[in-house]
């Protein structure tokens, strides 16, 4: 069983993102990446993309399928993890870590208060089987 | 013990541009009769082609032996059962091609007078007799492509309609059973997607989508019988619920092979619906086309169909461009008419009774399956299921073997796989559909084979992770193919230097 950092907040889309100082860090959980199974391309947006919370950052393609990643907060793209479209693979091996897909400037705190604690992830990826 | 034959197990084939040799050619021309002049001066250097590097250079008898012995290559319908599930890999009937070589049909020209055109006309309108009488709608637009090129005219049909009332509405609904086809025809026509999830019994949960239609939703996309293979029985209810909103039901027909001459959408509150000629009716599949996506809509929608539509003047077939709510053509002239042929040809060869029949045999035939199959591998949907079944690889999976490992291993039995991982709503997904096309002696030898490989994964897993082995490739690295692929074959030498 994986383990979710306590520090980050989740989705149901199965998003994490870590706020730091008005600035979020977003990634895919490492439920998200086995279940896709080999990840062999990954989209992201430019920086300077005004994101809405829900709406779609970007896309990951695994062999078996496409997927849309959705943000998990509104903001606007200040750093996108270039280094993973040449090594997608990464998104398999540290999906928590290296593997962080953008960092956003959030416009306000609230909306991460709203998304799950990592027990509560752990519950909801534990019931989804 | 493998039962079926295969073909050439130890042959290989170089790639042409392998077997090339410098000065080989598949013509002669006679000598020039007429001075010879420099092209580039002719017509301007940059309108002369260089010369393409390695481009291969091959006697006519060795580049048709070579595509001919790739051709017996490949797996098909007419060597055998082709399980894929929501493909339809059904039978194309030998009549079907008969009637369209038949030179009239052959060889009439798009551009002929309609006066000379009466014949093509008259097929044209009698496949649209027999789309009306099949679906239960009002009229039907035969010019669509294929499936999807269908569902974008119908969509599009759908906010003409909405236009013409004031207002396009934003939304369009789509159950997460459905092909992937319709949220991108939603988005293309310029709407937000918004998912709903199926009930515990792989059904559109009445309940829920209530909730979800208000006076911006445009229209539901639902695929019935679904991609579980399990017949929508809450349509009645669900169109209710659109219509009430002032809201369209659009079906997605690719798997109107399960209701031919057993129920009409046109019946059950659709409002407009694609049907897949290749799917249901028999037409060659795959390829890439050329396919056909007859939409059929209802009296309200009528008015918006593609130019032209085919209409009566003085006893004769007549093309009508004037009609001001159209959306406009969707494809040029009138659909791919070889196809619209073979469908008619397919229908008119069964009539009513041999179409009901087809249908009935693909549900039995799926249904057969299931029952066989249903002790070896689980069934996550129990719902009774129409004409394909979906089982998931949770028992296998427990001993490391997934859905495509199984597919691949089927290839040494001699089969095409099923489809894998789809739809995505069930967790490594194999989904077969036999289709009526097969006889009881195939659809047997295709059972035995699944059981055999279930088998084989209690006691060997390991083998299994290791197919296909009876096959000129073996198991494929498909993470490396898709991460660093090799689009371009490229001389070991450049062919300038190995003519040194």
């Amino acid at each position: 069983m994986s383990t979710y950092p306590e520090n980050f907040r989740y989705t149901k889309e199965h998003e994490w993102a870590h706020l730091e100082g008005g600035v979020a860090t977003i990634g895919i959980t490492d439920h998200a990446q086995a279940e896709l199974g080999d990840i062999v391309y990954v989209d992201l947006p430019k920086v300077g993309t005004k994101l809405e919370k829900g709406h779609s950052i970007g896309s990951v393609e695994s062999v078996k399928a496409v997927s849309d990643i959705y943000s998990p907060l509104t903001g606007e793209v200040i750093e996108v993890n270039e280094g993973l479209a040449s090594t997608p693979e990464q998104l398999n091996h540290d999906p928590h870590g290296a593997a962080w897909l953008v960092k956003l400037r959030v416009t306000g705190d609230d909306e991460i208060k709203k998304l799950m604690s990592a027990s509560e992830y752990q519950e909801y990826v534990g019931a989804e089987g | 013990m493998i039962r079926k034959v295969r073909q050439h197990i130890s042959q290989n084939e170089a790639l042409i541009f392998e077997e090339s040799s410098p000065g080989k050619s598949g013509y002669q021309l006679p000598p020039l009769d007429v001075p010879a002049i420099d092209p580039a001066a002719a017509l301007g250097k940059q309108n002369v082609r260089d010369e393409i590097e390695g481009f291969p250079e091959i006697s006519e008898v060795e580049t048709i032996r070579h595509f001919t012995r790739l051709s017996t290559w490949n797996y098909a319908i007419d060597l055998g059962l082709y399980p894929l599930g929501s493909c339809t890999m059904k039978y194309n009937p030998r009549v079907n091609e008969f009637v369209a070589r038949l030179d009239g049909l052959a060889w009439a020209h798009p551009y002929q007078p309609e006066s000379l055109s009466q014949g093509a006309l008259q097929v044209i309108s009698d496949l649209e007799a027999a789309m009306l009488e099949i679906t239960g709608m009002d009229a039907v637009t035969l010019q669509p492509a294929a499936g999807a090129h269908g569902e974008f005219t119908g969509i599009l049909l759908v906010r003409a309609l909405l236009e013409s009332r004031g207002n396009p509405r934003k939304r369009i609904l789509v159950p997460d059973s459905a092909h992937g086809t319709n949220p991108a025809t939603a988005a293309m026509a310029g709407y937000t997607v918004q998912n709903i999830k199926s009930n515990e019994q792989g059904l559109m949960d009445v309940e829920a989508l209530a909730r979800f239609v208000d006076e911006d939703v445009a229209a539901l996309m639902v695929t019935n019988p679904n991609t579980l293979g399990v017949f929508e029985e809450n349509i009645v209810q669900c169109a209710k619920i659109l219509h009430d909103k002032g809201a369209m039901v659009y079906m997605d027909g690719a798997n109107m092979n399960a209701l031919v001459g057993l129920a009409r959408p046109g019946d059950f509150g659709v409002d407009v619906m694609h049907i897949n000629l290749h799917k249901t009716f028999s037409t060659p599949h795959g390829g890439g086309g050329p396919g056909g996506g007859p939409v059929a809509v209802k009296s309200w929608l009528e008015p918006f169909l593609p130019i032209p539509r085919l209409a009566r003047k003085n006893d004769q077939w007549h093309l009508d461009y004037d009609r001001p709510q159209s959306i406009g053509r969707v494809r040029a002239f009138y659909g791919n008419f070889g196809v619209l042929v073979r469908a008619l040809a397919y229908i008119l060869a069964h009539g009513c009774d041999g179409l009901r029949n087809a249908t009935l045999d693909a549900l039995l035939n799926a249904n057969y399956i299931r029952h066989k199959l249903a002790p070896y591998f689980d069934l996550p949907y129990t719902s009774p299921n129409m004409h394909e079944v979906v089982f998931s690889d949770e028992r296998q999976a427990k001993r490391g073997v997934k859905t495509g490992d199984i597919a691949k291993r089927l290839i040494d039995y001699g089969f095409h796989p099923y489809t894998v991982s789809f739809p995505t709503i069930v967790h490594g997904a194999l989904m077969i559909e036999p289709t009526e096309t097969e006889s009881l002696r195939e659809i047997d030898l295709f059972i035995d084979s699944m059981i055999s490989i279930a088998k084989e994964i209690e006691t060997d897993p390991k083998m299994v992770l290791g197919a296909p082995y009876d096959t000129r490739t073996n198991k494929v690295d498909e993470v490396g193919a898709a991460r660093r692929p090799v689009v371009r074959w490229k001389p070991e030498r450049p062919a300038s230097k190995a003519a040194d």
